[in-house]
């Protein structure tokens, strides 16, 4: 999608515009040639308003003078918005507006660059149900406006609801392109994959018992003085997947790193197993027994330039099983124990000591995953497990999951994919705003259009039934 | 990403598309050796690009430039006194090279070390001229006094960039001056002899001198002392859990401090070890080849410790190599401007151009980007070249 783009070169092969060849040096190229793409994370300036956003790189100048003429580029943006029916505050500031806000500026920034084709990069990983139903609305008008639109997603359900044609990609080939009257989920899964996939969790109900982990009353407020945990309290049980749902950005990762010890809570405490970690570090966190899969293996799950072993080792490279007490390591044992996860946790690769960078975005998550479910730990913090992994290892990872749980640990599960939550979770919390703002003890029956109420702040429960979290 | 998709291919068969290499023969050869074997290409391309343009500026200025590349580039060899010279400077710059790889492997960039051998050499010369102790014992005291204090002047920028976020580069390079000053205050004010006309502390006891390796020349135990601090530090980054936690700060801060480890504490005793080396490093050159501190200037080795930590990779095990070659081009460099036209400081636009390429990190990419590039239109295969262009981008 880059070449695409013009964000990068093509080793080989050319690009066919109107059946003819072109030859893309950079993204300016392409923007001329109409291709707009809309990226994962958006390319815009905070502070500046949607209008100035709008037309940054081409701004209409006031008549006779080079000075920008604000109000020309207001009324662009709002005849623009008209036209396609994408509806945005054109002088409010980007910061102040909602991430769906931010993606309708960002097609009508390529659509006022004259795009033709536009290419959406995973555009509904931030949005809520209700949300993702209005851009496909808004694509569908594109689409009778005579645009192409290009949708890259790994949802698939998303993909049937909008998408008139598909093709799928693995390993950098195309498979397949299929009309989609054509295929149904299932064929388009083995096709990503190259086998049989099953799609749903099978998993037995949940059995939990006592409270290993209680959170009490965590508030947390970042650099820029916005409160972005507020007065969190929950209890997660052995033997449970405890699942939170949230718009990204909502508190979520920022509870999960206090949680870890990774960030301090203003209020409140963390105990786990009745021993009481709160604002100590990571270490004393994972001594109580917590493991972390972190959100972002590329720069805190992982250290890309190390070797698989010593990433796989990280948290125990000081146990008496892999250093002597003068301080010199084990190099057997090490690479035996190393090599006994990627074994177990099916970690494709030549050696455990070549470095994680060369793994692909599956296997590199594999080996975050396999450090953390063989940690000893009972308390398991699990952060967008899936995501940027392909189908056949996602259904690996659940299916870590949920032994893991049947293991008797207690699993905290922050996902972005609502799917995954609520296929994997025995009970749910909702977070919106950095509150809990509900509580399913059942995950089992509860509808994602109800979800999304609660997700966007529409709707509350009472405090009691929020309280039942506790289990007190 | 290569092995990878091969061991991928291996468990599910496709048709119409060949088995390739079996997973672990390739995974050796496209990880295991060529991961390692680049960097060391680029280093010796460093080499060879910086003889073949010192030989150029020789042809450019000297009268008789066949002569004088003949005394550059064989004069290290061609006497047996400057054999042992060669040896004799290897010394120092293996030791600043040293604390500088570990330095390095914690992606620190600390120079305090230079301060750590210069107050290492003036402590030792005070403990050589003041003390009374028996042959032996005396050298070996001062090289560990003078280890513990470097390793606290190490330790300084380490805990202002923990404190208060200073940057270490420039915290120790100010620093450097700082101690430069104050070690000369302390030779002229304490220990200077004042017979001499020119700036020299007073002569250090017998006692003090460390044995010649080879009798009727200058090669002292020092280079013994060099060649086991190799050993040690080759095992304390490689084979103890302390090498293990400055390898991980160095490779992902982050990871290293969501893993449990304790960056702070890490960087400080990482800044410890370094400048104690360091500090040994100046107490092995006073009491190995000096009768008195006479040091007009700071020699500043950690320059050269630089050049040393970066042409070997950061690997301890590589900087007798590359100590061997700075030294070499240093006594060349030496005995052809003695017995020609060509000024020694021309070493200096060298050592400059083997710094310009060993720091482009772009050159050791260009030739994993190929090799990638290569085996992934050989197998008709994406990934691959994802991998060349930092990944993530097989969409």
């Amino acid at each position: 999608m880059k070449q695409l783009y013009g964000a990068e070169a093509p080793t080989s092969g050319q690009l066919l515009l109107d059946g003819k060849p072109v030859a893309f040096s950079s993204s300016q190229d392409a923007i001329a040639a109409g291709i707009g793409m809309v990226h994962q994370h958006f390319m815009l300036v905070p502070s500046l308003s949607l209008a100035e956003n709008l037309v940054l790189g081409k701004e209409p100048k006031r008549r006779g003078s080079r000075f920008f003429d604000l109000e020309e580029a207001v009324r662009i943006t709002e005849d623009l918005a008209a036209k396609y029916n994408l509806k945005v505050h054109a002088r409010a500031r980007v910061v102040d507006v909602s991430v769906s806000m931010r993606q309708k500026l960002e097609i009508l920034k390529a659509l006022y660059r004259g795009a033709r084709v536009l290419i959406l990069d995973e555009p509904t990983a931030m949005l809520t149900p209700q949300e993702t139903d209005e851009l496909f609305t808004e694509l569908k008008e594109l689409r009778a406006h005579g645009h192409t639109v290009v949708f890259i997603s790994h949802k698939l359900g998303e993909v049937f609801r909008l998408c008139d044609r598909v093709s799928v990609m693995r390993d950098g080939r195309m498979i397949a392109t299929h009309d989609i009257g054509e295929v149904d989920h299932q064929s388009i899964s083995n096709e990503m994959v190259g086998r049989e996939v099953k799609l749903t969790v099978d998993k037995e109900k949940a059995r939990p018992k006592e409270v290993l982990l209680k959170a009490r009353d965590l508030s947390y407020v970042d650099d820029f003085g916005v409160t972005m945990v507020d007065r969190v309290s929950f209890s997660l049980r052995s033997g449970e997947v405890l699942g939170v749902v949230g718009v990204d950005g909502n508190g979520q990762s920022e509870l999960v790193r206090i949680l870890a010890g990774l960030d301090r809570t203003l209020t409140g405490s963390v105990a786990v197993k009745g021993v009481e970690v709160t604002n100590t570090n990571p270490r004393r966190v994972r001594r109580a027994g917590v493991a972390h899969v972190a959100e972002d293996r590329m720069t805190v799950g992982a250290a890309l330039p190390a070797s698989i072993e010593d990433n796989l080792l990280a948290d125990r490279y000081s146990k008496p099983a892999f250093s002597k007490r003068s301080g010199f390591m084990r190099p057997a044992e090490m690479s035996g124990a190393s090599r006994e996860i990627v074994r177990r946790f099916d970690i494709r690769c030549g050696s455990e000591r070549q470095p994680v960078a060369s793994l692909s975005g599956g296997n590199m998550q594999k080996v975050v995953v396999g450090r953390e479910f063989t940690a000893e730990a009972d308390v398991l913090l699990v952060s967008q497990p899936s995501r940027g992994v392909d189908v056949g290892a996602i259904e690996f990872l659940h299916r870590r999951i949920i032994d893991m749980r049947d293991a008797g640990k207690a699993i905290l599960l922050v996902s972005s994919d609502l799917s995954e939550v609520m296929s994997l979770s025995d009970s749910l919390v909702v977070m919106s705003e950095g509150r809990i703002v509900a509580y399913f003890p059942v995950a089992e029956g509860v509808t994602d259009k109800e979800l999304g109420l609660y997700m966007l702040g529409l709707k509350r429960q009472g405090d009691e039934e929020i309280r039942r979290v506790l289990h007190e | 990403m290569n092995s990878d998709s091969a061991a991928r291919d291996a468990k599910i068969p496709e048709p119409g598309r060949p088995r390739r290499l079996k997973p672990l023969g390739a995974a050796k050869l496209f990880f295991t050796d060529r991961d390692k074997l680049e960097p060391a290409l680029v280093s010796f391309l460093a080499v060879l690009f910086s003889i073949a343009a010192g030989i150029g500026l020789i042809f450019l200025v000297s009268k008789d430039p066949v002569q004088s590349t003949k005394n550059f580039l064989l004069g290290p060899v061609l006497r047996t006194y400057n054999v042992y010279y060669t040896m004799i400077a290897m010394v120092p710059i293996t030791f600043t090279g040293l604390a500088l790889c570990i330095i390095y492997q914690s992606k620190y960039l600390s120079l305090i070390v230079d301060s750590c051998f210069y107050m290492g050499a003036v402590v030792a010369t005070a403990i050589g001229v003041n003390w009374a102790l028996p042959g032996v014992v005396h050298p070996i005291v001062a090289m560990l006094v003078s280890g513990l204090v470097g390793g606290l002047i190490g330790l300084l920028p380490a805990i202002l960039k923990i404190k208060w976020r200073a940057n270490e580069l420039v915290s120790s390079l100010m620093l450097n001056y700082v101690f430069y000053f104050l070690g000369s205050f302390f030779i002229l004010y304490f220990l200077r002899d004042r017979d001499q006309a020119i700036l020299a502390s007073m002569p250090f006891r017998k006692s003090f001198a460390l044995p010649k390796l080879v009798a009727n020349t200058q090669l002292h135990w020092g280079f013994i002392v060099a060649a086991v601090f190799i050993v040690l530090v080759s095992l304390f980054i490689y084979r103890t859990k302390w090498g293990y936690e400055i390898r991980m700060i160095g490779a992902n801060p982050k990871f290293a401090a969501y893993a449990g480890i304790s960056v702070p504490t890490v960087a400080l005793y990482s800044h410890f070890v370094s400048g104690f080396i360091g500090g040994v490093g100046g107490a092995v050159e006073m009491a190995g080849l000096y009768k008195a501190f006479i040091w007009q200037m700071n020699p500043s080795y950690a320059w050269d410790g630089v050049i040393v930590a970066m042409l070997a990779r950061k690997n301890p095990k590589y900087v007798p190599l590359s100590a061997l070659f700075l030294a070499y081009l240093r006594v060349g460099a030496d005995f052809m401007s003695r017995r020609g036209d060509v000024a020694f400081e021309f070493i200096t636009l060298l050592q400059g151009l083997i710094i310009l390429i060993l720091a482009s990190d772009k050159i050791v990419n260009y030739f994993k980007a190929r090799r990638l590039r290569k085996a992934a239109l050989a197998s008709g295969f994406g990934p691959a070249s994802a991998a060349a262009n930092g990944g993530g981008t097989a969409k």
